[in-house]
């Protein structure tokens, strides 16, 4: 078995002369962060808007949420990615269509990407905001009413602020996620850091190299993400408020 | 929509489902069974009380799970071929196809999402239950074969159904090493007879009614075993 290894390639020119292939692998990781924390927004924003109305008791505001989730839940990844970079465009009005088409690299790719990634992750964010509000007690809630709040009032000041502090564990391992499915961006163009460490793969022939300087790089992401989390869990906490244990997780 | 080609679509069904197809679910019933076995074996190292067992196991699981799974394709479709040559003793890498690749991947990648239901599992147990059979004068292998395993599997089918949709939705990504899955035979004809469109929307069609119809199954399972426990 013949394998020439060769870390020195990690400082070797790449052929796009930007610097190093390191360098060139930093700049995918930056791409990786762009599209996940881009995507991260639209999730929180939409996810938690749709999963508090799913906990909310008008029955059609119910069902259209579990549609919703069921539709975005139920198409690989992949597949919608596909979606929004190739069908969207074309059943959009020619003109809008045709300038998606003609934006300039990489923001052909990026924006699909983040759209994609986002409206899929916000069905995660909205599983567990659901789960997050249907956590508390039922007294939280009739205690709302029984002060005179209205039901937005009982949202506002009662169930959302205890039940966004119980998601946050759960929503650490969904960004984690968020920042692992943008590599399926690469299908469309996207040159974040998998897609780069295949580039630089094809280019220098150092398999091995190429891949592990990108898991090491993924390792690093994930040790920054917990730590940060866990800062955050700590900073929001409420004296006397016992988070919510962790259950299974069945996720990529 | 006017344009819409069903012809297409139609002319191309064969060739989708009795390749495409095919290739998908040997691949998602292989890679689930083969999981769900190196899963088992991994939650049982990382239960162990000997710790480097433990260790080894856990790091595996981290480093699968901190990985994308694209990246992780990648790496079994480099590394596969590499692996064949050392344990066959051949000077070259061989040759083993995007089949047994994509195996290969989705075995030892899924092990680690596997191992951690089934972790849940078998401390889903209580502890009485393992004290009685050791009492009664059972071995290790025989408590875990007789005892836990059979409940833990039986309490976390569910959760392992629902880990083996996300499988079989997952395996679309074989399509970054060419394979012709489900989804890859949809793009080679889209971009053959440039129908992109048609071919994608199909495609998204197909997988939403096979895994809904699926996730409504397990939820029925689900509510059944409730009942009966």
């Amino acid at each position: 078995m013949y394998y020439h290894w060769n870390w020195g390639i990690l400082f070797a020119q790449e052929p796009g002369g930007t610097g190093t292939y390191l360098h060139y692998l930093v700049v995918g990781l930056g791409w990786t962060f762009a599209t996940a924390l881009a995507a991260w927004a639209i999730a929180l924003v939409l996810g938690g808007v749709i999963g508090t109305l799913r906990t909310t008791d008008r029955p059609w505001v119910v069902r259209l949420g579990n549609g919703y989730v069921e539709l975005f839940r139920n198409i690989p990844l992949l597949v919608q990615m596909f979606l929004w970079y190739f069908v969207v465009p074309e059943l959009l009005p020619k003109g809008v269509g045709d300038w998606i088409k003609q934006m300039p690299p990489p923001w052909g790719s990026y924006v699909p990407a983040v759209l994609c990634l986002g409206l899929y992750t916000s069905i995660r964010v909205a599983e567990q905001t659901k789960a997050g509000i249907q956590s508390l007690p039922r007294g939280q809630r009739l205690a709302g009413t029984a002060m005179g709040l209205t039901q937005l009032q009982t949202y506002r000041y009662v169930i959302l602020p205890q039940s966004f502090r119980i998601m946050l564990p759960p929503l650490t391992s969904e960004f984690m996620n968020v920042i692992k499915n943008s590599s399926v961006a690469l299908t469309i163009g996207l040159l974040e850091l998998t897609g780069r460490a295949k580039s630089m793969q094809e280019f220098s022939f150092q398999v091995f190299e190429s891949f592990a300087a990108a898991t090491v790089i993924y390792m690093l992401t994930n040790l920054v993400v917990v730590l940060g989390m866990r800062w955050l869990e700590r900073k929001v906490r409420v004296p006397g408020l016992i988070a919510a244990g962790t259950a299974p997780q069945v996720a990529h | 929509m006017g344009g819409f080609d069903w012809e297409v679509i139609r002319t191309s069904l064969p060739y989708l489902f009795k390749v495409g197809m095919t290739f998908t679910i040997t691949l998602t019933v292989l890679a689930m069974a083969g999981g769900i076995v190196f899963g088992t074996l991994l939650a049982m190292m990382r239960l162990s009380h000997f710790k480097p067992l433990s260790m080894l196991a856990g790091g595996y699981v981290n480093l699968m799970r901190s990985m994308p799974l694209v990246l992780v394709i990648f790496w079994f479709y480099f590394l596969v071929p590499f692996i064949g040559a050392w344990i066959l003793r051949e000077p070259r890498p061989i040759p083993v196809g995007t089949f047994y690749s994509a195996l290969i991947t989705f075995t030892m990648f899924e092990a680690a999402y596997y191992c951690e239901i089934m972790r849940a599992g078998i401390q889903s147990i209580p502890r009485g239950q393992v004290w009685s059979a050791y009492a009664l004068g059972l071995d290790y292998w025989r408590t875990m074969g007789h005892i836990v395993l059979p409940q833990a599997f039986r309490n976390m089918i569910p959760v392992l159904l629902t880990q083996t949709l996300i499988l079989f939705q997952d395996t679309s990504l074989v399509y970054v090493i060419s394979a012709t899955d489900f989804l890859g035979a949809a793009s080679k004809i889209a971009n053959r007879d440039y129908r992109l469109v048609e071919m994608y929307s199909f495609v998204a069609v197909v997988y939403f009614v096979i895994s809904f119809g699926l996730s409504l199954a397990v939820r029925r399972l689900q509510a059944r075993i409730a009942v009966v426990r």
